[in-house]
């Protein structure tokens, strides 16, 4: 069979093109409709998931410094290896509905307040002990209590108090928060045998995988937990993740075929990989989004007229055209887009106006002397021409930019957060909720807008604890007009996740939650 | 005491001190850059909680100075400490990643300074004709190319294109001799093409300078072959540039190939501490940096006293 024919018939399985599609492209090259036919059931069929073998993949994202302990994953490589190790209580599936993990069941008060987990039955760790409510219920101390660094913490200091009995884990939340189910499935909370309290960075977990190599910013290698509860996931017998933090290197590792997936493809080569013969680019729209960002309390950030001028003089369909390569989607100046539950698509997209920023710009009667905008190669990938593209547009409407290129060096804690118009970033979180109150609330630590606004908060409280998703929806729509038009945020693109697979594996499914299946595309796919 | 023996005692007296002035060096130096080990490790995501409680895990709080001694003192009694961002015990992964940057060293080096000094011999025998030009040209422009843009090239030339090779060179315990050597391969020849020049015109430079004295012209009056002059009667007397240029490229194989190690993925020295100098891991910049200093001091120790035993003259001073 023709690489080309291969390729597209690999493309209809996955859903790509439509079986009518395939049978008018392979007739192209010259296959009869019969075959075309035949050769489809049987590449249908190749998408049962196949057991055994070696899935490796090539990753970027892992230093020597990076450890096993889930409190502290950061990058996209401990991410994904705690993936592969551990589980948490619940999870996300790619259409943004609960997966039930380690819970086996969840149900709460009318008032979302009270929550409690049902403990699957006869789920092992690694060590052999079972799991049990209480090592669920440890886990969560380790992650809030006072000593805690966990990247959590934000998600678990809303809880007042927590218990175990039996098979049932119940938390008690000081207000109300329908999307608990859903954060409990944030990354870092994997349950640990004894909350991890004796070694944290142990590798210990309930996962389908078990460590056994563990070179931290070389290579992480994995065989399957025999005893693993959930045999529609972990087809493979062994897995490994090597950390190729060179693009250039891991590109050439897919075509050499010594990793079977790598991560972040740079958009440069996105068209060449393609072409590739056995290779197959996913671009996967996500929840990430790159932002420059002003303080709503600094001078002259605080007039809302000239933050308005700025964000009409952004050209977001260029950023995405020239930044990205096309591999994303314009943004709309608030965090949300159709990757999230409850998104309402019906809000006005902004576009690039110079006359109207013009008139904003004049408005707000700033004194003309160039505005500052910090920026360094390290706040998103292509920030720097980013902040460059976005000096010209605005030029063209008389706002005089000023470019700042910092060092990648102490970005994170000396420019974003501290100078008051900077790049930035976000991977994007599984719910609405989490998104806002992580970076929008007016008391979120993270708020590097800083953004006050009474009733955005308010709304933002009550739609949390609102079971009602019709009205919930209509909350969080007007919440992201008041952001849209009074926040500090510019938000010009949400990034695709760009992926390379190899036509040897199977089930590679589309995954917003995160990049490579939302870590676990080692786990869930198979070698075909 | 024997000179030698004497100058050898001095020289890692000395050694000593510079290392110990490189500790201290280096602890400003990474004490100087902005941000702190718990602003580098929670990175963006970094809470002032979760910053305080890590910080005072760390033992940050404490004054510089005393956390530079109490590190010393520890280091002098042969404990390195573990490494703050991961907890492992630095010694043992210092001890892995040295192992393997010398196996990478000691393979480039096998091949690139004999290789080298044949090839400055051959240049001096057919100095400013054909052969002589040629080896200049090809090794000044190995050198003179990046040793990414090298890596990449061959990487394009022996994986993608000729599947000889495998593109990332991660070595580990378990592999045989034979596999680690296969997957070697490139980034040995990436430095051989690297560190050949430099050596390749040391020796010739030395050789021909030695080739103007009057005993070379009796060698040549008395019939010997121009090739028997350069190697036993010139070569010999050249040795002292030629073994401290030897040294410095050694020493550069050992501390400097930190471009290579990121294009083929090898887990050496340079990869794991610039990871460490970038999330201020003090304890690991320390070690690595004290193992990267005592190299570069000890190499040019020996290229010193291989130089001297060289040469009769300093051999016996008066």
């Amino acid at each position: 069979m023709n690489d080309e024919l291969k390729y597209l018939l690999g493309r209809t399985v996955q859903g790509k093109h439509s079986r009518r599609a395939f049978l008018g492209r392979a007739g192209a090259l010259g296959v009869s409709a019969a075959m075309a036919n035949t050769l489809l059931a049987g590449a249908a069929r190749a998408q049962e998931p196949k057991k055994g073998g070696l899935i490796r993949m090539g990753m970027q994202g892992g230093e020597s410094t990076n450890t096993l302990d889930p409190a502290l994953a950061a990058s996209e490589v401990p991410f994904a290896v705690n993936m592969t190790w551990g589980e948490m209580l619940t999870d996300v599936d790619p259409h943004g509905n609960l997966d039930m993990r380690i819970a086996e069941e969840v149900s709460s008060s009318p008032d979302a307040k009270t929550w409690k987990f049902k403990i699957r039955q006869g789920v092992e760790f690694h060590n052999g002990k079972t799991v049990t409510a209480e090592d669920v219920l440890a886990t969560m101390q380790r992650h809030s209590d006072e000593s805690s660094q966990s990247g959590a913490l934000g998600i678990v200091q809303g809880i007042e108090s927590m218990s175990a009995e039996g098979d049932m884990f119940t938390v008690t939340l000081a207000s109300g928060n329908a999307d608990l189910p859903y954060l409990m499935g944030d990354y870092h909370l994997i349950i640990q045998p004894n909350g991890g309290r004796d070694d944290p960075a142990a590798g210990i977990g309930a996962g389908p995988y078990k460590v056994v190599v563990n070179e931290p910013g070389v290579r992480h290698g994995f065989e399957k937990h025999a005893n693993y509860w959930d045999d529609r996931i972990g087809h493979a017998d062994q897995t490994e993740i090597l950390v190729i933090n060179d693009t250039t290197a891991r590109v050439a590792a897919l075509q050499a075929g010594q990793v079977q997936m790598i991560n972040r493809v740079d958009p440069k080569v996105y068209g060449l990989l393609k072409k590739a013969p056995g290779i197959l680019v996913h671009a996967t729209p996500g929840r990430g989004h790159y932002v420059f960002i002003m303080h709503c309390t600094a001078a002259p950030f605080d007039n809302n007229d000239l933050r308005m001028a700025l964000k009409l003089a952004i050209n977001r369909q260029e950023m995405v055209d020239k930044v990205l390569g096309g591999l994303g989607s314009v943004g709309n100046d608030f965090p949300i887009n159709s990757a999230y539950p409850l998104f309402d698509d019906t809000i006005e997209q902004r576009e690039y106006d110079p006359d109207q920023a013009a008139f904003y710009y004049k408005k707000s009667g700033h004194d003309g002397t160039p505005i500052v905008l910090r920026t360094a190669s390290g706040a998103f990938p292509g920030a720097v021409e980013a902040a460059q593209l976005y000096q010209q547009t605005a030029a063209a409407a008389g706002i005089p930019l000023e470019i700042k290129r910092e060092p990648d060096d102490g970005y994170w804690s000396d420019v974003w957060n501290v100078q008051p118009f900077c790049a930035s970033y976000w991977g994007g979180r599984p719910v609405q909720d989490q998104m806002y109150s992580t970076a929008y609330l007016s008391t979120a630590e993270w708020n590097d807008t800083k953004f006050h606004n009474e009733k955005f908060d308010g709304l933002l409280i009550a739609a949390r604890a609102e079971l009602d998703n019709a009205k919930r929806k209509s909350m969080y729509a007007e919440m992201a007009h008041i952001l849209r038009d009074e926040g500090g945020l510019i938000l010009p693109m949400f990034n695709d996740f760009v992926e390379g697979v190899s036509d040897t594996i199977g089930g590679w499914e589309s995954d917003p939650n995160g990049e490579l299946m939302n870590g676990r595309a080692h786990v869930k796919c198979w070698l075909a | 005491m024997h000179p030698i023996l004497k100058l050898v005692t001095q020289r890692l007296a000395l050694g000593l001190l510079l290392l110990l002035a490189a500790s201290a060096l280096i602890f400003i130096g990474v004490e100087l850059l902005p941000g702190d080990v718990a602003q580098s490790i929670l990175g963006q995501s970094a809470t002032e909680t979760a910053l305080r409680n890590l910080r005072e895990e760390l033992g940050l709080n404490e004054p510089a100075l005393t956390r530079y001694f109490k590190w010393l003192f520890a280091a002098l009694q042969g404990d390195l400490g573990t490494a703050l961002t991961n907890g492992q015990s630095i010694s043992k992964a210092v001890g892995e990643r040295l192992g393997n940057t010398l196996f990478l060293a000691f393979w480039a080096a096998l091949f690139s300074v004999p290789l080298a000094i044949v090839l400055g011999l051959i240049a001096v025998r057919y100095r400013n004709r054909w052969p002589d030009k040629l080896i200049s040209g090809i090794t000044l422009s190995t050198i003179s190319l990046p040793e990414f843009v090298a890596g990449y090239l061959l990487m394009y030339l022996f994986t993608v294109k000729i599947r000889l090779f495998s593109p990332i060179s991660t070595i580990y315990s378990g592999m045989s001799l034979g596999e680690k050597l296969s997957a070697i391969a490139l980034p040995v020849m990436v430095l051989v093409l690297v560190v050949l020049a430099h050596m390749m015109r040391m020796t010739r430079a030395a050789i021909l300078n030695v080739m103007q004295s009057a005993y070379i012209e009796t060698a040549e009056l008395k019939g010997l072959r121009p090739f028997v002059i350069i190697a036993r009667h010139a070569f010999p007397n050249a040795i002292a540039p030629v073994v401290n240029v030897v040294m410095l490229n050694l020493a550069y194989l050992v501390v400097g190939v930190v471009v290579v190690e990121v294009v083929f993925v090898y887990p050496g020295m340079g990869q794991y501490l610039v990871d460490h100098v970038t999330k201020r891991d003090l304890p690991v910049v320390q070690a690595c940096g004290l193992i990267f200093a005592a190299v570069y001091i000890g190499l040019n120790i020996l290229a010193d006293v291989i130089s001297i035993l060289a040469n009769p003259r300093l051999r016996h001073p008066k």
